[in-house]
């Protein structure tokens, strides 16, 4: 299955095998990662639907594997796919690492696939995104460190002179996760299936937050900046706004972002300095993630008359304005007193779900669909209109998901925070989550809304790929 | 001189750091080595744009009118 753009020139011959492998299982374990994510929405919703088959469908068990599904299978695809398709192309070098290459892509698939029986059993190591138990944990290890030796490996061999920024991004995502990943899973196994985390109380507690908060900084933004350095010049047909201003762009947020995460922790038993220092470094985050923002929306000017017939492009820039609108309400909820009334609520989920849906998600998407006709030898999708309506899909699903997340979050954190004029509470919790049931209502729809658009890209992918194998054996085109 | 002096230092430290990545990144000399680098996305194509994305903003200009 060797592609045409591959043999084609006076290029290198590029590895898109590896790249369509895990282009394609990013289209599948979005959709395997959203119905979950549908699943235990509606099961907020309609309580009985945890019963389906019970202890295994219990929220609580699905919750976890939603979270892996969605951020280490699908945006992990993502990731991998772009990384590998961007650092040859930038490069001008195939792939460093031999049998590293299918490793990574099998070993990942794997991991995928132990969380998948593992997380319903009940096996945690109850560490938020950072369930998995150690075996597991050791298996990601050794997947990671051949991904960055294929990466690294591959910059090495380059034939260009300039390290183009998306790589700086990617290389960013990969050297932190590694140590995020490292440091974070460190524990004492008791048998094969059950461990203890190797840090305790306050200490645990702020190791587990500066890795899921870099988990966000380095694994959800930087390796998904990294894709828009390259995807959106590349779709929009310009060079990138400001190359001067992605490297200011580059150093300020990977220096910042390390230090934000004891924002996880306000009230909490964490020392108050750590608690304001991750305030403080939290809103100068603004700068940086704006700067990029930016950067990737003013690399249109000039070219904004694109959008109406490229739905492909408008995933890209629908994407950086969910970035610049998460990027800004994250800043304002690290504020201590914004986040006395938000902590534990709703609004924290609205808030992650319009970096994951709006900006993670809807960047992926366009990357994929930008990607797909390439490893299929095709000019575009087998639909451009399916691409326009999964656009339409989305972008309805996510504001009716952080709507409804907003207007929830704001009202339990005032009925938990009411009370009466003798001291006691105006509100039990329970009448709160009575409260929040259309809330939740609205939001599994918009989960299933943006799930029906991923099953609209799942259908769009297959006849594309289905049908380039009919053109490079010049049977019947079937394309309108 | 105690360690919180040295606390404060390490914040001086990096604005001057910034301030160098951005002395660095910004300085005129480099101006055409990244304006080159900013193609390289552009430099494997097989219908080859480079240099045209002067003209092609004329061009759009002329589409949008």
């Amino acid at each position: 299955m060797s592609s045409n753009l591959a043999a084609a020139g006076e290029q290198p011959a590029y590895d898109y095998n590896i790249v369509r492998q895990f282009a394609i299982m990013t289209v599948v374990w979005g959709v395997v990662g959203m119905a979950i994510g549908v699943l235990i929405a509606s099961q907020l919703v309609w309580p009985e639907l945890n019963n389906i088959l019970q202890p295994y469908t219990h929220f609580g068990r699905l919750r976890p594997l939603h979270t892996n599904a969605v951020i280490f299978a699908f945006g992990g695809c993502a990731l991998f796919a772009t990384s590998y398709y961007v650092v040859q192309r930038t490069c001008r070098a195939p792939l460093f690492g031999g049998f590293l290459v299918p490793f990574t892509f099998w070993g990942w698939q794997l991991v995928i696939v132990l969380a998948v029986i593992t997380l319903p059993l009940g096996m945690t190591s109850a560490k938020e995104y950072a369930e998995l138990e150690w075996p597991i944990d050791i298996l990601i290890t050794l997947v990671w460190v051949s991904y960055a030796i294929v990466f690294f490996g591959t910059i090495v061999k380059r034939t260009t002179s300039h390290i183009y920024v998306a790589n700086w991004f990617y290389g960013a995502f990969i050297v932190t996760i590694a140590l995020l990943h490292v440091v974070n899973s460190m524990s004492v196994p008791v048998t094969l299936t059950k461990s203890y985390s190797m840090y305790s109380g306050a200490m645990d507690a702020m190791i587990q937050w500066w890795y899921g908060h870099n988990a966000v900084g380095f694994y959800l933004t930087a390796g998904f900046l990294g894709m828009m350095y390259y995807f959106v010049p590349k779709q929009a047909g310009r060079p990138v706004y400001s190359y001067q201003l992605s490297i200011v762009h580059f150093w300020a947020l990977i220096s910042l972002y390390i230090w934000a995460g004891s924002h996880h922790l306000h009230y909490s038993a964490l020392p108050d300095w750590t608690q304001s220092l991750g305030m403080v470094m939290s809103l100068i985050l603004l700068a940086p993630s704006w700067g990029g923002m930016i950067n990737g929306i003013m690399t249109l000017s000039g070219a904004w008359h694109k959008l109406r017939t490229d739905p492909t492009l408008r995933f890209l820039v629908v994407s950086l304005s969910f970035y610049g609108m998460s990027t800004f309400e994250g800043p304002m909820m690290a504020i201590k007193t914004v986040n006395a009334l938000s902590h534990n609520t709703d609004w924290t989920v609205g808030h992650v779900h319009s970096g994951a849906l709006g900006w993670v998600a809807m960047i992926s998407i366009g990357a994929i669909y930008h990607l797909l006709p390439i490893l299929s030898g095709r000019k575009t999708m087998w639909s451009v209109k399916l691409i326009n309506a999964h656009f339409w899909l989305a972008t309805i699903g996510t504001v009716l998901y952080i709507a409804a997340m907003w207007v929830n979050g704001i009202m339990q954190g005032l009925m938990w925070r009411a009370f009466n004029s003798d001291g006691t509470l105006t509100y039990s919790f329970a009448e709160s989550v009575a409260a929040s049931h259309h809330g939740y209502l609205v939001r599994a729809i918009g989960g299933a809304f943006f799930l029906t658009g991923m099953l609209l890209m799942a259908y769009n992918t297959y006849r594309t790929m289905a049908s380039s194998e009919d053109e490079a054996t010049d049977a019947q085109p079937q394309t309108a | 001189m105690d360690i919180n002096d040295f606390r404060s230092l390490s914040t001086v430290l990096v604005f001057i750091a910034f301030i160098g990545v951005c002395w660095w990144a910004f300085s005129p000399s480099r101006k055409k080595q990244f304006d080159d680098a900013a193609n390289l996305p552009f430099s494997d194509d097989e219908i080859n744009n480079l240099g045209s994305s002067k003209d092609a903003s004329g061009d759009d200009k002329k589409k949008q009118d």
